[in-house]
C-alpha cells in the first residue's frame, strides 16, 4: 500500500486516492483547430515511462483536490508531489 | 507412545502433559508442546503424506514452515476444516483430529500410487501436451480426473463460522524473525527508544535457539524475551507470519490466535492480519537447511540434519535409531554428534566434499566418515532401511556400499530466506561460498540481519542483529526524515560476509553416468532432475519458463527447499553460472494465508455497504421484489398474489397509462452545480447549449467523454441564474462527479463554480400519468396547470409544507412530476402522495416497469442501449447537441471521420414478426438468415420487453448503417430459433408526444 503525501493533507494511505493518468497533458485551447494527428495524440497516446514518471493523483476521500507526483515506476518511490498548475520539479532536486 | 523415541529429558515439552489426538483416525498421544509432526515422530509415524503427482509415500523432511511433504487437513468440525497445514507447524492440543491428504483409501496403501508406475509416461509438461486436444474433453473429463487424483486437500463445503480481525499499526522499526539476529535487533532497536514490533511465525519465539539449547544465547533466552516482553515500546507477535511486503514499507502479518486452542472461546476472533506500516524494516528471517538430491531423497525417513536435531533438541523426539549423515557442509556434523549423545547409532557420515577438517574430527570421534561421497539410492518401501553409498571421483564411482539405517539425515548446507527482501523489490547477490543468493540493493527502508543475509554462526549472527537493529532505530527515529518515504534512505545493508561458514551444494549429486531412479528436486510439485532436464531439451532456456513448465517452485511452497537445487542443476546443464540463470520471482504469501484472513470482517452485511431510499420499508411492506442497483437495493416490482414478474409488470405499466403511477426515483445521481460562472461551466461540459436555458426550465443533458463516445446522460434543471440541480443516472453519479471535478480543477480553475453531490440529500417521488396533474394539484402551494407549468418546467415551492423542488418530466412518456424534497421528508410525503393517489387508482411501480416504460417511449438508458463506443448520434440524440458553441468536451472528438461513418451502429427498434416472441438481450442481429458461423452480425439488441399496452413485443438494437434500414427485415438468432424482425423508429408508442405534454 502507497503512502501518498497530498499538498494539502499530507501523508495519506493509498486507499484514500484515485489515480488520474499521466501528468501535464494540457486539454489544446482550441480543440476544433486541432489537426487529427494533434487530437488523437491529446485522447490517446501516454507516455508509459519506465522510471521517473509525472502522474495525477486525486485525495477522493479527503480533500478531494487534483494534484501532481513524480514517482519512479521502478521502485514505486514518490520523489515529489507538487499542487496542479506547477511546473514539472527537477527530478534532481526534488525533495520529498 | 513409543518412549523409546522420546528422550528422557531437555528440550521446550511439558512431558507431564500427555494430549491425545488422532491421526487419519487412529488415535496417539503426544505432550504439550509438540507439534504434529513432532509428536507422530515420537509415535514411530514418519509417512505423513502422498506426493502431489505421484502419490509416492512421504515422510516428513523438514521442522518448520519449508516442509513441503507433510500437508494435512486438520478437522474441528465440518465447517472448521483447513487443509493443506504442514504438520511441522500444527501444534498439538487434546482431541486434535488431522488427516492426511492425497491418497485413496489410505495412506499405506494408495490407489493412486499407481501413477508412480506410470511416471515414466508422466514427464514434465505431460499434461500441457497430452490434453491439448479435444478441447470440450479438458473440462468434461481430464481437468475433473486429474483434480481429483492430484492435488492438496479440500476446501471445507460449509461457510466459516469463525470472526477474523484486522489491525492497521505502525512502528518506528518491525523486526521479522525471532531468532538469535532477530531478538538482538529488537532488543537494540527498543534501546534506542524505538517503537519495535517483533514478529515470528512460531509458537515459541528463539528460532534456532530453542533446536541449539546449548548454546550461551539460548540460555539467556527466557531473560531476554522477559526483557522484550516488559518493555513498554515493544510488542512480541508469536505465531505470525509476515506473509507479504507491499510498498512503502507496508508489511502484511498473519497472527494465528485460536489454532493451537482445544476449545478455543466461540467469540474469540481465529486470526487477525495486521497491516504494518514500519518505517524501518529489519529481515531476521533466518535460513533453510538444503537438502540434497540424489536418488531415492523422497523416501520417509530421509531428513534435513537440521531438523532431525531440531526434533531431538526442541521436541525431545528421536527421529529414528540407526541413521547415516549425508552433508556437503561442516554444521550438519553437529546433529550427528546430538543425536549419537541421545543414543542413536550413527552408523556412517558420508561428506560429499573431500577430506576436511570436520570429517576428520568425526573420524576421530570415531565415527566412520567416507569423503567424496555420493548416494546412488535408498531401500525400504514406506520408510527407509537402507542407503546406497558410493565414492564418486572425477565423475567415477566406486566403493558401493549398502548401509541398513531408519534414518537417512541430509544437508546441502543453508539458503538464506531472502522471499520478503525479494518481495520487497530488494535486488539479491549471488555469493559463490554459500552457492546461494544474499540480499543486495535495497529498495524499500528493509535490511536483512543474520543468516537471511548468509551470517549463519549464532554468536555472529546476534552481533549482527544488534548492529542492524541500532541502525535501523537511529534512521527510524532520525528528526529530519519525513514519513516512511523510502527515496533517500541511506545505502542499506552491506554485501553479506564472503567467506564460506562450512560448505554448501547447489544441484544434484553425481551418479557416475545415468541411472533410471528419479531424484526429487521439488518435494512439492514432485519435480526430479530428470524433469528440469527434459524442460532443457524442450528448448526452454529462462528459468521462469523452466519453473512454469516443471512446476517448481510454484504452490504453496514457493521453493523454500527446492530453488537453489533446481537452478543448480539446470546451470550445470546449460554450462552458465548459476547468476546468470537467474532466479525465479518470490511471490506473496511466504506460506498461505486463509481467506478468512484477507476478508476480515467484511463479509456478509459488512461486505458492502447498501445504499436504501427514504420509501424502502414502505416498497418491503407492499411485498417489493428488489433488485441491486450498485449499492442501491431498488423496488423491482410489487407483485400482487399470485403474479409473476410478467403479470406485475404488464400491471404496473397498464395503470401508469391509463390512471397514474408512484414510482421511487430517489437513486438517480444529483450534483448542484452553483457559481457566477455555473452556466459557462454547464456549457463547456455537456453538449447542450446552457447559456439560453431559461430560469425555471430543465433540458436533458448528454455529457460526452473527450473522445466523442457518450459517458452519461439526464435531466438539468436551472434553478437560478447561477444556479443548476444536475441529475445523472443512478450509477453514474460518482464518474460525473470525478470528471467534473477534473475539468474544473485542472482544465478550467479560472470558473467560480463549486460542486456538491446532493444524490442523498433528496427523495424523489415521480408522479405519471394522466391523473398526475388532478392528484398532485391540491398538494403543492405551485401553480401546475398545463399553460402555467408544461413539460420540462422546474419550480420551487411546497407539498404538504415540505419544501420541494418540482419537476414536470417523464421518464414514461406520460405526463408526469418528479417531486425532490429533503430525504428525511421522503417517506411522509411519499405516503400522503400514496393516499391522495388511491382515489384515482394510483398504483406502486418497479424498476422492472420503468424500463419498459421508458422503452415504449424509445428513451435510452447509458450503459444498456450505450456502450462506450456510441456517439450522440448513434444515439440518435444529435439534434440535443448545441451545435454554435465553440466547443464542449467530445466535440472536437465527433468531426473524425470515422465518428461519422454511414456504417456506424444505430440505435433502431426491432419488432418481431411474431410478436409473442421477446427478444434475447444481447442477442446479434444478422442481414441473412441462417448466417454460417463466422459472420460478423450487423449489431445487437440491447433492450427487449413484452409491451402491454402494444400488446406485443419492442426492441432497441444497435445495428450498423440502422437508420437506412428502416422497414428492412434482419434476423435475430436465439436459443430458441431465430426470429426475423423488422427494422423500425425507436419510439413504439404515442410518436408525437400528445400524452407528455397534456
Ligand atoms: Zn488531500
Amino acid at each position: 500500500m502507497l503512502l501518498i503525501n497530498c499538498p494539502y493533507c499530507g501523508e495519506r494511505p493509498e486507499p484514500e486516492f484515485v489515480y488520474g493518468g499521466e501528468a501535464h497533458i494540457a486539454r489544446p485551447k482550441d480543440p476544433d483547430s486541432q489537426g487529427p494527428q494533434d487530437w488523437v495524440r491529446y485522447l490517446y497516446r501516454r507516455d508509459n515511462t519506465r522510471g521517473v514518471h509525472a502522474e495525477r493523483w486525486r485525495h477522493t476521500h479527503g480533500c478531494g483536490r487534483f494534484f501532481n507526483a513524480l514517482r519512479d515506476t521502478t521502485t514505486d518511490h514518490f520523489l515529489v508531489t507538487y499542487k496542479t498548475g506547477e511546473p514539472r520539479p527537477d527530478p534532481a532536486k526534488a525533495t520529498p | 507412545m513409543n518412549e523409546g523415541l522420546r528422550s528422557a529429558h531437555g528440550g521446550s515439552i511439558d512431558r507431564s502433559q500427555v494430549l491425545h489426538f488422532r491421526f487419519d483416525g487412529r488415535p496417539y498421544t503426544g505432550v504439550a508442546g509438540d507439534t504434529l509432526a513432532s509428536a507422530l515422530l515420537a509415535n514411530g509415524v514418519h509417512l505423513m503424506g502422498r506426493s502431489f503427482k505421484y502419490h509416492r509415500p512421504r515422510g516428513v523432511l523438514a521442522a518448520g514452515a519449508e516442509e513441503p511433504n507433510a500437508l494435512v487437513t486438520v478437522r474441528r468440525d465440518a465447517a472448521r476444516e483447513t487443509p493443506n497445514l504442514r504438520a511441522t507447524q500444527v501444534e498439538l492440543y487434546e482431541g486434535l483430529d488431522a488427516v492426511s491428504q492425497n491418497r485413496w483409501p489410505s495412506l499405506a496403501f494408495d490407489v493412486g500410487a499407481l501413477n508412480d508406475l506410470l511416471a515414466p509416461f508422466i514427464p514434465a509438461g505431460f499434461y500441457y501436451k497430452t490434453f491439448m486436444w479435444p478441447k470440450r474433453a479438458w473440462h468434461a473429463l481430464y481437468e475433473p480426473r486429474i483434480r481429483a487424483a492430484a492435488g492438496l486437500g479440500r476446501s471445507p463445503t460449509q461457510p466459516d463460522p469463525d470472526r477474523y480481525a484486522t489491525r492497521h499499526a505502525h512502528c518506528d522499526v518491525l523486526v521479522v524473525g525471532a531468532g538469535p539476529a532477530g531478538l538482538a535487533a529488537a532488543q537494540a532497536a527498543a534501546l534506542a527508544g524505538a517503537r519495535v514490533i517483533l514478529c515470528d511465525e512460531q509458537a515459541q519465539l528463539g528460532g534456532s535457539l530453542l533446536s541449539a539449547p546449548a548454546s550461551p544465547a539460548a540460555r539467556e533466552l527466557p531473560g531476554t524475551l522477559a526483557a522484550l516482553a516488559a518493555n513498554p515500546r515493544v510488542t512480541l507477535l508469536p505465531r505470525t507470519t509476515a506473509f507479504g511486503y507491499f510498498p512503502h514499507n507496508s508489511v502484511g502479518l498473519s497472527e494465528r490466535l485460536t489454532e493451537h486452542l482445544a476449545n478455543p472461546a466461540p467469540d474469540a476472533p481465529r486470526e487477525r492480519q495486521w497491516q504494518v506500516r514500519a518505517r524501518e524494516v529489519v529481515l531476521a528471517t533466518g535460513a533453510i537447511e538444503r537438502p540434497l538430491v540424489f536418488p531415492g531423497n523422497d523416501r520417509p525417513g530421509v531428513m534435513l540434519a537440521g531438523a532431525a536435531r531440531t526434533f531431538l533438541n526442541r521436541y525431545g523426539v528421536l527421529a529414528g535409531t540407526r541413521a547415516v549423515l549425508v552433508t556437503a557442509c561442516d554444521e550438519a556434523y553437529q546433529a550427528a554428534y546430538d543425536l549419537q549423545e541421545a543414543h542413536v547409532y550413527i552408523a556412517c557420515i558420508a561428506d560429499v566434499r573431500a577430506e576436511n577438517t570436520a570429517s576428520a574430527a568425526a573420524r576421530a570421534a570415531g565415527i566412520p566418515v567416507m569423503t567424496q561421497a555420493t548416494v546412488l539410492g535408498t531401500g525400504g518401501r514406506l520408510r527407509v532401511n537402507s542407503v546406497e553409498l558410493a565414492r564418486c571421483a572425477d565423475g567415477l564411482v566406486s566403493e558401493r556400499t549398502q548401509q541398513p539405517c531408519d534414518l537417512v539425515l541430509i544437508s546441502g548446507g543453508y539458503t538464506p530466506s531472502v522471499h520478503l527482501h525479494s518481495q520487497s523489490r530488494g535486488k539479491l547477490t549471488w555469493s559463490e561460498p554459500l552457492q546461494a543468493f544474499v540480499p543486495g540493493a535495497a529498495i524499500e527502508r528493509v535490511r536483512s540481519a543474520g543468516a537471511c543475509r548468509g551470517v549463519f554462526a549464532p554468536e555472529a549472527a546476534r552481533a549482527d542483529g544488534t548492529a542492524q537493529g541500532a541502525a535501523a532505530a537511529a534512521e527510524a527515529l532520525d528528526p529530519q526524515r519525513s514519513g516512511v518515504d523510502p527515496a533517500h534512505g541511506a545505502p542499506r545493508t552491506a554485501a553479506a560476509p564472503a567467506r564460506a561458514p562450512d560448505g554448501a551444494l547447489a544441484g544434484a549429486l553425481p551418479q557416475g553416468g545415468k541411472t533410471r531412479r528419479r531424484a526429487f528436486v521439488d518435494w512439492q510439485n514432485d519435480v526430479t532432475s530428470k524433469d528440469l532436464a527434459l524442460a532443457l531439451r524442450e528448448g526452454f532456456r529462462s528459468i521462469e519458463h523452466v519453473k512454469r513448465y516443471t512446476t517448481t517452485g510454484m504452490a504453496t511452497d514457493q521453493g523454500k527447499t527446492s530453488n537453489l537445487n533446481a537452478l543448480g542443476i539446470v546451470s550445470r546443464a546449460l554450462e552458465r553460472p548459476i547468476p546468470e540463470v537467474g532466479l525465479t520471482t518470490f511471490r506473496m504469501p511466504y506460506t498461505p494465508v486463509t481467506f478468512g484472513a484477507f476478508a476480515g470482517v467484511a463479509r456478509g452485511d459488512l461486505f458492502d455497504p447498501i445504499r436504501r431510499t427514504p420509501t424502502h420499508g414502505w416498497a418491503e411492506s407492499r411485498g417489493a421484489v428488489f433488485e441491486d442497483v450498485g449499492l442501491w437495493k431498488r423496488a423491482r416490482y410489487f407483485p400482487r398474489a399470485g403474479e409473476d414478474m410478467h403479470a406485475a409488470v404488464a400491471r404496473e405499466c397498464l395503470a401508469v397509462r391509463a390512471a397514474c403511477g408512484l414510482f421511487d426515483a430517489s437513486t438517480l445521481g444529483k450534483i448542484e452545480v452553483v457559481g457566477r460562472d455555473a452556466a459557462t461551466f454547464m456549457n463547456r461540459l455537456y453538449v447542450n447549449a446552457w447559456s439560453n436555458l431559461a430560469v425555471g426550465r430543465c433540458r436533458y443533458g448528454i455529457l460526452l467523454r473527450d473522445d466523442g463516445f457518450v459517458y452519461d446522460d439526464g435531466v438539468v434543471a436551472r434553478i437560478g441564474e447561477s444556479r443548476f440541480h444536475v441529475t445523472t443516472t443512478t450509477g453514474g453519479a460518482p464518474r460525473v462527479l470525478a470528471m467534473m471535478e477534473d475539468f474544473l480543477q485542472t482544465e478550467w480553475p479560472d470558473l467560480s463554480v463549486w460542486l456538491t453531490s446532493t444524490t442523498e440529500q433528496w427523495a424523489v417521488i415521480a408522479v405519471q400519468g394522466p391523473k398526475a396533474r388532478e392528484l398532485l394539484a391540491p398538494l403543492v402551494d405551485v401553480d401546475i396547470t398545463a399553460a402555467a407549468f408544461p413539460h420540462m418546467s422546474v419550480a420551487l415551492g411546497h407539498i404538504l409544507g415540505v419544501p420541494m423542488r418540482l419537476f414536470r418530466v417523464s421518464f414514461t412518456g406520460e405526463l408526469g412530476f418528479e417531486i425532490n424534497v429533503p430525504a428525511d421528508y421522503g417517506a411522509a410525503v411519499w405516503e400522503a402522495v400514496w393516499q391522495a393517489g388511491q382515489p384515482f387508482g394510483m398504483t406502486p411501480y418497479g424498476t422492472e416497469s420503468m424500463h419498459v416504460l421508458r422503452a415504449e417511449k424509445g428513451y435510452i438508458i447509458v450503459g444498456q442501449d450505450t456502450d462506450g463506443t456510441v456517439t450522440p448520434d448513434d444515439a440518435g440524440l444529435s439534434w440535443a447537441i448545441g451545435k454554435s458553441k465553440p466547443d464542449f468536451v467530445g466535440k472536437r472528438s465527433l468531426k473524425r471521420p470515422a465518428m461519422n461513418a454511414p456504417e456506424r451502429r444505430q440505435l433502431v427498434g426491432l419488432l418481431t414478426q411474431d410478436p409473442k416472441v421477446v427478444l434475447e438481450e444481447g442477442s446479434q442481429v444478422m442481414a441473412q438468415p441462417n448466417a454460417p458461423v463466422p459472420t460478423r452480425p450487423l449489431g445487437h439488441v440491447t433492450s427487449s420487453y413484452f409491451s402491454a399496452v402494444l400488446g406485443r413485443s419492442i426492441a432497441l438494437a444497435l445495428v450498423s448503417g440502422g437508420r437506412a434500414r428502416s422497414g428492412q427485415t434482419l434476423y435475430v438468432p436465439g436459443a430458441s430459433g431465430e426470429a426475423p424482425v423488422q427494422v423500425s423508429p425507436t419510439v413504439f408508442y404515442d410518436p408525437t408526444g400528445a400524452r407528455i405534454n397534456a
